[in-house]
């Protein structure tokens, strides 16, 4: 027994408990006012995209923090995630009228799918390093973009029909499920706010099984030195390439969760400013830091939602707050002020 | 005599026009502690870059167990009973003192992707194993009470011991050791030479290393290696050695 | 001699990404960072111009050397606000801080300038030399183009072999511990250079809005983002490989669009830089960089 709490009240434990108490509780109380007071649209309807913000963020936070490599293109994982979830919805919804299990498919199909396209780009992508890792991920994110926002997709009695670059669909009563730059129209808003922080906490669980694992360990000795990995047998580019398809396949269902919140997805959508919003949320919350992740991510994400009242400011104030954090951070005078906090709590903390 | 664990045979690197080093040929039989001597730039790290492939060498043969291992990667060389130490300390500075030892049990310990995901009780098993292992190990070198430290962060003699350590976590039968006492003070290097012998008993394994403490090297060495402009200059004995006028040349200067 | 007309207005848009692709190039030599407010520059150089000549009326020499001006101030401004307390910061931070630069520039323009499209007037020339028989017309503005890249390239390369400021830069490139003992001035040449691919990007912003001439904030993400990628392509750091990779990635973006597609001209452009890097992979003419163990 005293074993059992003693594992409980180590450090690392401790940090991991308490994502998932934040994720449950936070949905527990919302989930709570939302049923007892009422609570504005604008709200509510930030629920969902903060889900799926923080598991992209999660998801990513895998790569570059613990597997140490930059991605510029993770809206790409995104984006595949989520238009094959818009189309396995749209073509069973008659098949499977049940909501909850529709989503279920649907976002383990655009997981699946997302982790299948991983693990194609990471073939190319992780035979470079460094600077020139990040530009071919910026890379592929534009080309997946650019390749869905050419696909016309749609479905009728004949069954389904596919043109690339110009519509030359001629449906029969059919339903367009794609079309182009237009994206998807008409989609079944199927996914709510406890099916995403569902999700969130199964990332979690994956995160943590992962990073805790041997396979972890070496995802993360590969980071921290290629070469001295090396020399105790770790394979670096099967320890990267694990990193990578896990990360593309949170994303993927990230993506999925995502697009059944709208009745209309555009696939620009995805852009660039999408992987770099990722980005942001992950350096903001620190690298291999899977509670800051999640804090960061809500409150940025929150951020320009509550600014909104400065209209047309609110993004001038963002891009403001993204620069002074980040001189923030890297000043010595306030390292060196945060290391005696930390030291200082971790001393009254620790229970021996 | 049984074939040797190592058996180098006209090994040779040329880095553009410069060959570093040529015609060497050392052998380490099982249960040998080696010292591999040389002033500086002789080419000793480079002989152990070759040894684990992080250099291809430009000719000769290295065999391992009588197998050749020249076609082999680094990864391949571990595997295959090769582990090392690094001159310049290359530890995972970001990670535990322990999750360091752990790292080196990669191949040790097996179970699935899957078995990590759903926490089967072969990734419980496995996992116990390996925390049980890696203590065992840190015990050894005193860094027990460290296991939670962040690597980066240890004293510059503990990093060079966990270095040690991480390297027999791989389980290898040849251990390459550069430098593993430098920077530490005459009693550090006293016990270090202490858990080399220990090591060496225990573990059953050989060991070649560079020191350019001659204290160490004369007092736990069996044979040593001199290497001189990437040539082997002398071998032999640590009396041998000591009075071997070729070597006392090369160290002092003409 | 479609293909001849395609090919030369790919020269003339290549040659603006070269421009664009220099102050990248120099930047990540130099300071080794990404600055992805880069882009940007070149949108407030556009805008310094458009104003200088359409608000104020002032002639269009006077209104590009207010633009270019314009556009080096800034970029001094930035390094030395933005960037410069970065130095000693890991390399995420700095992007990050680009980054909100990138959005500080683009939504400020918002501000001032209003987000709906301006047209940028034709100060530079109009009219155009006909061939055969006005089957082949290249436009001044083409010629224009390709010759100022060629005359900054020029400059440039003179200027980075021959001067001492030159000099000084390609220390910086080589190693900023030895340069600083040989008492080179870290911090003004870090600014210099910025000061130079800010210049640039004013150029660039005046070439590529009078051939493409709608003025928003949000006009230098996309030619950013391409001119970067013709930096990678042909290999980051190098300054015959800003204006091989720029020229290459304009002639292969213009035939695509031509012969393939203009929607998938995007995604062939990024799949070949992808290929190129696979093929070797520090770009065309980027240097290997060595690990010592």
């Amino acid at each position: 027994m005293k074993t059992i709490i003693n594992e409980l009240l180590h450090h690392r434990n401790r940090s991991r408990m308490l994502s998932f108490a934040l994720i449950i509780g936070s949905y527990l109380i919302i989930e709570f006012l939302m049923h007892s007071i009422r609570i504005s649209r604008l709200f509510t309807s930030m629920l969902v995209p903060c889900c799926c913000y923080i598991i992209l963020a999660l998801s990513l936070n895998l790569v570059v923090g613990f597997s140490g490599e930059l991605s510029l293109g993770h809206a790409g994982f995104m984006a595949v995630g989520a238009f094959t979830a818009i189309i396995v919805s749209g073509l069973s919804a008659k098949m499977i009228p049940d909501p909850v299990i529709r989503l279920f498919i649907s976002v383990l199909s655009g997981s699946i799918l997302s982790g299948l396209t991983g693990l194609l780009i990471s073939v190319p992508v992780l035979k470079l390093s460094g600077d020139y890792l990040a530009i071919v991920t910026l890379a592929f994110g534009q080309i997946i973009k650019s390749l869905i926002t050419n696909i016309y997709l749609g479905f009728d009695s004949n069954g389904l029909q596919l043109s690339f670059v110009t519509n030359e669909l001629n449906l029969e009563q059919g339903k367009m499920l794609l079309s182009g730059p237009m994206g998807a129209t008409d989609t079944a808003k199927i996914s709510n706010f406890s099916s995403g922080a569902l999700l969130i906490v199964i990332t979690l669980f994956v995160i943590y099984s992962l990073i805790d694992s041997k396979y972890g360990r070496a995802i993360m000795a590969a980071r921290d030195d290629r070469i001295a990995a090396e020399s105790i047998g770790i394979d670096i580019l099967r320890s990267k390439t694990l990193a990578f398809v896990a990360s593309s396949i949170l994303a993927g269902a990230a993506g999925a969760l995502y697009a059944l919140n709208y009745s209309t997805l555009q696939p620009a959508k995805f852009d660039f400013n999408t992987s770099i919003l990722a980005l942001v949320y992950v350096v903001f919350g620190g690298l291999g830091n899977i509670n800051g992740t999640i804090i960061a991510t809500t409150v940025l994400y929150v951020l320009p939602e509550l600014l909104r009242s400065l209209q047309d400011y609110r993004m001038l104030i963002y891009a403001i707050v993204l620069i002074i954090v980040m001189q923030l951070g890297s000043s010595v005078r306030l390292k060196r002020s945060m290391e005696k906090l930390k030291n200082r709590f971790s001393k009254k903390g620790v229970i021996r | 005599m049984n074939t040797p664990v190592l058996q180098i045979k006209n090994l040779g690197i040329d880095f553009g026009g410069l060959t570093a080093v040529n015609n060497l040929n050392m052998e380490v039989h099982a249960h040998e502690i080696i010292g591999l001597i040389g002033p500086n730039g002789a080419g000793k790290t480079t002989v152990f870059n070759m040894l684990t492939k992080v250099y291809d060498p430009s000719r000769g043969t290295i065999l391992l167990n009588g197998q050749d291992i020249a076609k082999m990667d680094t990864v391949a060389v571990n595997k295959a009973g090769i582990a090392r130490t690094f001159q310049n300390i290359r530890l995972f500075q970001n990670l535990s003192v322990i999750d360091n030892v752990k790292a080196g049990m990669n191949n040790q310990f097996v179970y699935s992707i899957a078995d990590m995901l759903f926490h089967t009780r072969k990734r419980r098993s496995n996992e116990e194993m390996i925390e049980e292992e890696a203590l065992k190990l840190l015990k050894i070198f005193h860094l027990d009470d460290l296991k939670d430290t962040e690597a980066g962060s240890l004293p510059y003699g503990a990093q060079r011991k966990l270095e040690i350590a991480r390297a027999l976590a791989s389980e290898p039968k040849l251990l390459l050791l550069d430098e593993p006492a430098a920077g530490m003070n005459p009693q550090e290097t006293e016990e270090l030479m202490e858990t080399i012998r220990f090591v060496r008993d225990t573990f059953d394994i050989c060991i070649l290393l560079i020191e350019h403490d001659m204290n160490l090297v004369m007092n736990i060495c069996e044979r040593i290696y001199v290497l001189n402009y990437g040539m082997l200059l002398a071998k032999g004995s640590p009396e041998e050695i000591r009075n071997n006028e070729k070597v006392i040349k090369a160290y002092l200067g003409d | 001699m479609t293909f001849l007309t395609y090919l030369i207005s790919g020269l003339a848009l290549g040659s603006v990404y070269a421009i664009i692709a220099l102050g990248y190039t120099m930047v990540y030599g130099i300071a080794k960072m990404l600055n992805f407010a880069h882009g940007d520059i070149i949108m407030v150089g556009g805008y310094a111009a458009f104003y200088a000549c359409t608000r104020y009326g002032l002639p269009a020499g006077l209104s590009i050397l207010l633009s270019v001006l314009t556009c080096t101030i800034l970029g001094v401004i930035i390094e030395r606000l933005a960037y410069k307390p970065l130095r000693q910061a890991s390399s995420l931070s700095v992007l990050i801080t680009a980054i909100g630069v990138s959005y500080f520039l683009q939504n400020s323009a918002q501000l001032m300038f209003g987000s709906d499209t301006k047209i940028f007037p034709s100060i530079l020339t109009e009219g155009s030399f006909r061939f055969f028989d006005g089957k082949l017309i290249i436009s001044y503005l083409t010629i224009i183009t390709i010759l100022t890249c060629i005359i900054i390239m020029i400059g440039l390369t003179t200027f980075i072999n021959k001067t001492k400021i030159g000099k000084a830069m390609r220390a910086c490139a080589e190693d900023k511990g030895a340069a600083q003992l040989m008492g080179i001035n870290i911090d003004t040449t870090i600014s210099i250079t910025f000061a130079i691919g800010s210049g640039l990007a004013a150029i660039a912003a005046i070439l590529l809005c009078s051939t493409y001439p709608s003025l928003s904030p949000t006009l230098g993400s996309m030619p950013g983002i391409k001119a970067f990628t013709a930096a990678v392509f042909g290999g980051i750091g190098s300054i015959p490989g800003a204006l091989l990779g720029g020229v290459l990635l304009g002639i292969i973006e213009n035939l695509t669009k031509a012969y393939i597609s203009t929607q998938l001209s995007d995604a062939i452009v990024f799949a070949v830089l992808i290929i190129v890097l696979l093929i070797k992979p520090t770009g065309l003419l980027g240097k290997k960089e060595n690990v010592k163990v």
